[in-house]
């Protein structure tokens, strides 16, 4: 499969901060690929060097066979991009930005107009259609910046943060577009802060940290690989259960107010809790993205 | 000159963006420049006016109001452009995001600032052109001459455009503009041949007075109105041109480095 971006030690700093620290990772065509990590990971930051609108500090960057330093027109020609923060036009109604947006693109306006109609229809923004910015409401400013970024019917789109603030039945619209647009061939990158949303949707993902890669891979394999199927926790244990726990030779992890412990055999972990300590309040359950995410990135609570 | 090489006619996207958000509010936007020349006609030219008796050479033939017509145009056509790519340009690039949402498309940052200063220079046009008007209906301005002065009015409204953009570029805030807008302005407004000849002033400040852009645009403006033509119109064009590519080469480079980073 042909890769739409490859990425070698890249490289973004701000002044004495690197934002971004050396990461490698390829996406291929047609993936909907994710990029995870906590508040100020670098997400956004890698999103903008790839979107060609923040310079790239050092390493190599090549998006759609063209590289990011020279064919930036050609390059943002291609792309969707849904931003991290609104950045609708307060002066324009919700059909206007569409339009204005569609004009940068130099789309002629006739097409440009089907194309909002129907946009607009999608993301269920109809009846907002000459509604100035200002007076919609916070999700369907999402939604309409999701519109916006599909005006120009990108081979490549880029999500930062595209559910946050949206509604169960909003965010359904986003993964059913996103599901469409794969089928036809379009690559996507998205960031969420939702685990759920990221095992759903992303063919492949990676978990960023200080600008750093920690690990990439399917959400399934990482699952596995990183924590095990399942988990047990042990809820507000007392005092000695995580020497007791521990003398089984489990892998542990002890959060706020429970322990957690990882294995791929949760039936018999269980069973043998239940047995040393009959009085225990234990729940076991599939291992999560989540879970894989709060392991590398740290529960709070950290042995 | 990498910078003129991400410039193409792409600029006028974000012209016609502007363009069109001036036409959703024309009303309230032909208002005041309409108005306020009245206002200065009416109480500087037949008010004050009447206290002036000659006016020195080459003017010794015209009424007070006539030669203050003129400096009004030049005056509106400063406010313009200056007004738009300060406080304007800086709502869309600060508070409204405007300039990222369209360096997301194929739209380069040089064109986005071009764009801007086009629009800048734009609504010099506009409020010139209307200005003219009003002098020309009280009779204070002359055929063929006063058919240029729109184009008097792009050359001095692409000046101050990319002197405001400078501005804009280097502000912290939106109430610094306070700044060149006490100093650079208003002792432009007030100092550039607008509402008296400069050779009633001692010759220093003569000199100073001659470096400021607004000056030769009043000149200009004067002497396409009343048809004293001289050679210091074709000076003060080759001048404005040159501080306006200065200028405008300044201001996509602060502008970038702001920006884009
Ligand atoms: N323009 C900038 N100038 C200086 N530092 C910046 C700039 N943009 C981002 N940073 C810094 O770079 C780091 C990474 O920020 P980034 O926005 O990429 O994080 P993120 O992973 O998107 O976080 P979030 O989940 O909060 O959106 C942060 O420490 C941030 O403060
Ligand atoms: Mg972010």
């Amino acid at each position: 499969m042909r890769d739409v971006i490859i990425a070698e030690r890249l490289t973004k700093k701000f002044e004495d901060l690197t934002a971004v620290d050396g990461i490698n990772f390829a996406i291929h065509e047609g993936e909907c690929f994710g990029f995870l990590g906590p508040n100020g990971a670098g997400k956004t930051t890698t999103i903008r060097m790839i979107q060609c609108v923040s310079p790239v500090t050092s390493g190599k960057l090549k998006v759609l066979d063209m590289d990011v330093n020279k064919d930036q027109r050609r390059i943002k020609a291609l792309l969707g991009v849904a931003p991290q923060e609104d950045n609708l036009d307060p002066d324009f109604t919700v059909f206007r930005n569409l339009m204005v947006h569609a004009r940068y693109f130099g789309i002629d306006k006739t097409v440009a107009e089907n194309k909002a109609r129907e946009l607009l229809e999608f993301m269920q923004l109809t009846e907002k259609s000459d509604v100035l910015i200002p007076k919609i409401s916070g999700g369907m400013k999402r939604r309409l910046v999701m519109a916006r970024a599909l005006i120009n019917d990108p081979k490549l789109l880029i999500l930062d943060e595209p559910t946050t603030g949206l509604d169960p039945q909003a965010r359904h619209l986003i993964w059913d577009k996103i599901n469409e647009l794969k089928k036809k061939g379009v690559t996507v990158i998205i960031t969420t802060h939702y685990m759920d949303e990221a095992q759903q949707l992303c063919d492949r993902l990676v978990i960023m940290e200080k600008g750093k890669i920690l690990v990439e891979g399917k959400p399934q394999d990482l699952i596995e690989s990183q924590v095990g199927r399942g988990i047990v926790e042990v809820v507000n244990p007392e005092q000695g259960v995580e020497e007791a726990l521990r003398s089984n030779g489990w892998a542990l992890e002890k959060g706020s107010d429970r322990i957690f412990v990882y294995t791929n055999d949760r039936r018999s972990v269980r069973e043998k809790i239940l047995k040393d300590l009959p009085s225990a309040n234990v729940i076991a359950r599939d291992a999560t993205l989540e879970d894989v995410f709060l392991r590398l990135t740290g529960r709070g609570l950290k042995e | 000159m990498s910078i003129l090489r991400n410039i193409s006619l792409r600029s006028l996207a974000v012209w016609s963006r502007n363009k069109d958000v001036f036409f959703l509010t024309w009303k309230t936007n032909f208002l005041p420049p309409f108005l306020e020349p009245i206002l200065y006609l009416l109480a500087m030219g037949f008010g004050f006016g009447v206290l002036v008796n000659v006016l020195p050479a080459p003017y010794e033939k015209f009424s007070y109001v006539q030669f203050l017509g003129p400096g009004l145009i030049a005056i509106s056509a400063m406010y313009g452009a200056f007004f738009e790519c300060t406080y304007g340009s800086f709502v869309r690039m600060h508070y409204q995001k405007t300039f990222d949402a369209i360096v997301a498309t194929p739209i380069s940052m040089e064109e986005v600032i071009t764009g801007e200063i086009l629009w800048g220079a734009t609504k010099s046009v506009i409020n010139g052109t209307i200005v003219t008007l009003v002098i020309f209906a009280f009779g204070l301005a002359t055929l063929p001459g006063v058919l240029f002065i729109p184009f008097i009015a792009l050359l001095a409204g692409l000046a101050f455009a990319a002197i405001a953009m400078i501005f804009t570029a280097l502000v912290p805030n939106i109430d610094s503009f306070n700044y060149p807008f006490f100093l650079l302005i208003t002792p432009m407004f007030l100092f550039s041949g607008t509402f008296f000849p400069l050779t009633v002033l001692p010759v220093a400040a003569q000199d100073v007075a001659l470096a400021f852009p607004l000056t030769h645009v009043a000149t200009m403006m004067r002497d396409f109105s009343l048809g004293t033509y001289s050679y210091a119109d074709l000076w003060g064009c080759i001048y404005l041109i040159a501080i306006t590519a200065v200028a405008f080469y300044a201001a996509i480079y602060l502008m970038k480095r702001r920006l884009v980073n």
